[in-house]
């Protein structure tokens, strides 16, 4: 047997890209936080009370929600949050 | 190709000593190689096992069969003709007028019988072959090389960098990735699917790394591939079904004449272990959403519980015996074409009734088994597949009941009173809104209830497979024409 034994990578040799963070801010107010309910069910319980309290230390709060909690969010929709807001906030439930 | 041993213009003839016609033609070669020489253009006599053989003329080593395998012979004695780099005739094996011909020397062979069939090229042995393949064609593949140190277990080195399902794989070597591509009839680097959850292009090539890896053979391939782009769908929704804390990953259904040929059991056992196609389609698939897609348990899969069918899931409907249409007929495949459903399903499980001998019992008795699925108090969020065994078949088969009838009687009983289902109704918390309480609701949207027919001829049983959360907000089955564009 040859002493050399190659097999080929199964992978998508994926390269991800890399993001530096947007930097922390210091206060909330001026701020516009995005809340991104997925759809699960009472998640818009809990964004309330998120919207609340940051609406209550001076962000601006945007409501988005995903169609449904099984796909991705649409390009269009992480388009608009992306361009509109300074933070998102992605809320889960159950 | 720039390396191509092959003249651009000139004369090739290909021999082996062990070859009886070779050796019969052999004593024309001198004269054979000087009247060609005489048109100046360079005449290449290639030996297959014997440099010294035929004698009189310098003979090009072909031991490796690098000269044989460019010039695709399979055949010898072989003479081909080359001009502005294209073959433009070829002699396999002894015909006295086809040599005479292509070489234009009109007493070629006086005195040799007209014709000899020739003998099979070393270069198409198949004990040979996957190694050419892998030393002469191996430029068409593209994946990354990865070479593995002396020490190094082949089978551990794989587990080590993660991608298996945690069953040892056959080692994707660049000769077996080339016989299972070999499977098919599209190009390595064509892009099948864009695989979730990270939504990477997938090639062909990479499909028959993980097909290799599955322990499929080639004519496992275009059903692999099928069943990759049903499940990469918009309507399948590989990413929910991946993601989800419910139990289920895809269960692939196969239809149609080449499940035979592709050795699809649809008979004893058909939803467990033993059958090769069955076990490693189902495994490539999954392989490939691993390693392809990026989606692996713990990570982006989030299953609660899983099930032992999430390492693979693949059947064949018993369609010869069945007294139904097949499932893949009832969603629009015409007759003599191979497809995949996908169905995003749990593991399967029995209803025994081995008392019914009309089809009203039978139906009745599936209807409350498959009220169960899930919960027996949640309604039309989920489907099923039902997969009815030969003898329950038969009752129907008996009198007189097709897919559509038994479809129809499963449907009516299980429409369910509202009553029933809500909230703290029969002492259970879960269960559909209060304000429901007066309608009559269905355990299954319509179609919702996929009937496939399977199993051993022994056995009043039949198998439940739970689904998902269906339709837009989770995933519809998907049926895919196997080989289609």
């Amino acid at each position: 047997m040859s002493a050399r034994r190659v097999v080929l990578d199964p992978t998508g040799e994926r390269v991800p890209v890399r993001r530096t963070l947007a930097p922390a801010r210091a206060r909330l107010d001026g701020c516009v936080v995005g809340l991104l309910d997925i759809s699960k069910a009472r998640g818009d319980v809990f964004l309330d009370r998120l919207a609340a309290r940051l609406e209550a230390a001076g962000a601006r709060v945007a409501r988005y929600r995903k169609p449904t909690f099984a796909k991705p969010a649409p390009a269009d929709l992480r388009h608009e949050i992306a361009t509109t807001c300074h933070a998102v906030i992605e809320a889960l439930a159950d | 190709m720039s390396d191509s041993p092959l003249p651009h213009d000139g004369w090739v003839l290909v021999v082996k000593r062990e070859c009886e016609t070779c050796v019969m033609v052999a004593p024309l070669v001198p004269a054979l190689v000087d009247a060609l020489s005489r048109g100046g253009e360079p005449v290449i006599v290639a030996s297959q096992d014997d440099p010294a053989f035929p004698a009189g003329v310098t003979v090009r080593d072909d031991e490796d069969l690098a000269l044989s395998w460019h010039a695709d012979i399979d055949t010898v004695p072989a003479l081909l003709r080359y001009r502005d780099g294209r073959e433009v005739a070829r002699a396999l094996g002894w015909s006295r007028d086809a040599w005479r011909e292509l070489t234009g020397i009109p007493t070629l062979g006086d005195g040799l019988p007209a014709w000899r069939p020739g003998c099979g090229s070393r270069s198409v042995d198949p004990d040979l072959v996957d190694g050419l393949r892998a030393r002469h064609g191996g430029e068409v593949l593209r994946s990354r090389r990865i070479e593995l140190a002396d020490a190094e277990d082949e089978h551990e080195a794989l587990f080590a960098r993660g991608v298996t399902d945690g069953l040892p794989v056959v080692p994707p070597t660049p000769e077996r990735v080339l016989r299972m591509l070999a499977g098919t009839r599209r190009r390595p680097e064509e892009v099948v699917a864009v695989v979730p959850p990270d939504l990477v292009e997938c090639s062909v090539e990479k499909v028959a790394v993980n097909a290799v890896m599955a322990g499929c053979r080639p004519e496992h391939l275009d059903w692999v591939i099928a069943a990759l782009r049903a499940a990469c769908t918009d309507a399948f929704n590989m990413h929910g079904v991946l993601c989800t804390t419910m139990p289920v990953g895809p269960v692939i259904v196969c239809n149609g004449p080449g499940t035979a040929a592709a050795g699809l059991n649809a008979g004893v056992n058909a939803l467990g272990q033993g059958t090769r196609a069955n076990m490693a389609i189902g495994r490539a698939l999954q392989l490939v959403v691993r390693n392809v897609g990026g989606g692996r348990p713990g990570e982006v899969d989030r299953a609660t519980h899983g099930n032992p069918g999430k390492v693979g899931f693949c059947f064949a409907e018993d369609e010869a015996r069945s007294p139904f249409t097949s499932l893949a007929a009832s969603r629009g495949v015409p007759a003599g074409v191979d497809a995949v459903t996908l169905f995003a399903g749990e593991g399967p499980r029995c209803v025994v009734d081995q008392l019914a001998r009309t089809p009203e019992a039978l139906a009745t008795s599936l209807a409350a088994a498959l009220r169960a699925t899930h919960h027996p108090k949640l309604v039309v969020a989920f489907d099923a597949m039902l997969v009815i065994g030969p003898e329950h078949a038969r009752v129907f088969a008996d009198a007189g009941w097709d897919r559509e009838r038994v479809l129809a009687e499963l449907h009516a009983r299980l429409a369910l009173p509202g009553a029933e289902l809500v909230r703290g109704a029969g002492g259970m918390a879960e269960g559909v809104r209060a304000d429901l309480a007066g309608a009559t609701l269905p355990k299954f949207r319509p179609g919702g209830l996929l009937l496939v027919h399977a199993g051993g001829e022994a056995g009043l049983f039949s198998a439940i497979i739970g689904g998902w959360a269906n339709g837009a907000m989770g995933s519809e089955p998907v049926t895919q024409p196997v080989g289609a564009p």
